[in-house]
């Protein structure tokens, strides 16, 4: 496979643009893989990259039920951000920031990675003083976090409402200046292209149907392309974990719930950042194409269906409208939903299983997307070594069983609450 | 929007009720010592895609807890019934 340049893009230029190859291998099932990642999606995409890269297996192969960049990986508002308070989470995402740093050039794939900077707003005195808390914190651990007031804020984003008639005046914020956005389905390519560099097959339209078992031990997977064997199996599913896992046998503390994100049409620059409500669960980002990108609320009921409902879109805009008025006249575009593993404690599970042969990587939240690079380096680890890496040991299944819980959302144990 | 037949008010749009969760969750005696049935109570769901039967309260209505079998991929909702008429 060759390499991106600039002389590669020079050399197709000069030839009519009709040299370029598929950026990955259009692969079909072998009878069986050391590895073998079931969904195509980041985190299954970057533990087939890092399986290859950090531990050379490379007889892997990774099967994807649609098509590359069609599941949450491309479902999502692509915020990346390390600005986490508890003890496991903190370190893993800026163990995932600095793989993002570095993402572009490991990968020869230029996911368009745009350290921004996220600010989130503080409401009250009091959420000052929790934000500068978490700020401590993150700075202990050596993550860049600024506090700023009302005036700094002010200037940094003057958009923002600072009249007298603000539903909820802004006192403050915390800023991370490395956090940002990237591309999200430069991501899926990059990583397939990589993969599929080192040997990985990459095999889409592939959806894996059943468990072939050999005793207590899970030895493939049934797919709608026959019967694949596998030493191990690494489950990287968001969305649809619950239903996979029950086929293994596997019982889960996991809901899936709904998601909804927004575009607004494309305008002219005006929101550098990336913004963050501390009043309410919104933010904000502007693509490189002009649309404002809006996050919000979970739907809140069980659901497997990717498509929204209008109750959240009126919280959402509500809430835009009360930050931002001066984008009241814009109009939406269009609107999505994921389905999202919505788990107890609001953190990720991986971790190894009570089933021989099977690892289990979802459980995600609303949260992945910014953990893709750093979860397919631990997940990859996992499946290479059968140990748990020290970075995620947190993450474990055990972990509601013990109340070792690491509760972000600070929501108690009912999924459609975080 | 789902539409709930509140079988009090008459069919309603969801935002007048609040979610509540998983009703076949059995929840254990209260003098129950068993860790791992109480684990189960609170954590562990069986996260069907298709039917599942679950909590809602009219609270904009009626407010009564109602048992409500939807299916979790259409949102067809197929039945609605007294939560209190659900365990003897």
């Amino acid at each position: 496979m060759s390499r991106y340049s600039v002389f590669s893009l020079l050399r197709h230029a000069a030839t009519g643009n009709r040299g370029w190859q598929r950026a990955w291998r259009a692969a079909s099932p072998k009878a069986s893989y050391d590895v073998v990642i079931i969904g195509g999606g980041g985190h299954g995409l970057a533990t087939a990259f890092y399986l290859a890269e950090n531990h050379g297996i490379r007889n892997v192969a990774v099967l994807e039920k649609g098509y590359i960049g069609g599941g949450n990986v491309g479902r999502n508002t692509t915020v990346i951000r390390s600005n986490y308070l508890l003890d496991g989470n903190t370190q893993f995402y800026e163990f995932s920031m600095k793989l993002w740093e570095g993402m572009s050039t490991a990968l020869n794939f230029n996911v368009m990675f745009s350290q921004r900077g996220q600010l989130v707003t503080a409401h009250s005195a009091d959420q000052l003083d929790t934000f500068t808390h978490r700020a401590n914190v993150m700075r202990s651990n050596g993550i860049d976090a600024e506090i700023l007031d009302r005036e700094a804020v002010r200037k940094l984003v003057p958009y923002l409402d600072f009249s007298d008639t603000a539903r909820f005046p802004i006192h403050g914020a915390i800023f991370q200046g490395r956090a940002g956005t990237a591309r999200h389905d430069a991501v899926a390519w990059g990583y397939a292209r990589a993969a599929s560099g080192h040997g990985v097959d990459i095999i889409e339209g592939c959806e894996v149907t059943d468990f072939v078992r050999q005793g207590d031990r899970i030895i493939g997977v049934e797919t709608t392309r026959g019967r694949i064997g596998a030493g191990r199996i690494g489950l990287a599913v968001a969305g649809h974990t619950s239903v996979l896992a029950q086929k293994a046998g596997l019982e889960l503390p996991i809901e899936s719930h709904l998601l909804q994100a927004f575009v607004t049409e494309p305008v002219k620059p005006l929101v550098d950042h990336v913004v963050a409500y501390g009043a309410d669960h919104f933010y904000l980002s502007q693509s490189d194409k002009g649309g404002l990108v809006f996050g919000g609320n979970l739907d809140g009921y069980n659901s497997y269906a990717q498509r929204g409902n209008t109750g959240v879109l009126r919280e959402v805009c509500e809430a835009a409208i009360a930050l931002m008025p001066n984008i009241s006249r814009l109009r939406l575009l269009r609107h999505w939903g994921g389905i999202m593993d919505m788990t107890p404690d609001a953190s990720p599970i991986i971790s190894l299983t009570p089933v021989d042969g099977l690892y289990l990587n979802g459980g995600w939240c609303y949260g992945g997307f910014k953990a893709t690079p750093a979860s397919g380096w631990c997940f990859a680890e996992m499946l290479a070594t059968g140990e748990t890496p020290a970075l995620i040991r947190g993450y474990g299944l055990g972990r509601f069983r013990s109340g070792h819980m690491i509760d972000e959302a600070g929501a108690g144990p009912f999924a459609w609450l975080q | 929007m789902l539409r709930i037949d509140c079988p009090c008010c008459g069919v309603r749009d969801h935002s007048e009720f609040r979610y509540g969760g998983d009703a076949t969750a059995e929840r254990p005696a209260h003098d129950n010592p068993d860790l791992d049935a109480w684990y189960r109570y609170v954590y562990v769901r069986a996260n069907p895609k298709g039917l599942h039967r679950e909590f809602w309260q009219h609270v904009l209505g009626c407010r009564q807890w109602l048992v409500v079998e939807r299916d979790t991929v259409t949102h067809s909702i197929h039945s609605v019934s007294f939560s209190r008429r659900q365990r003897a």
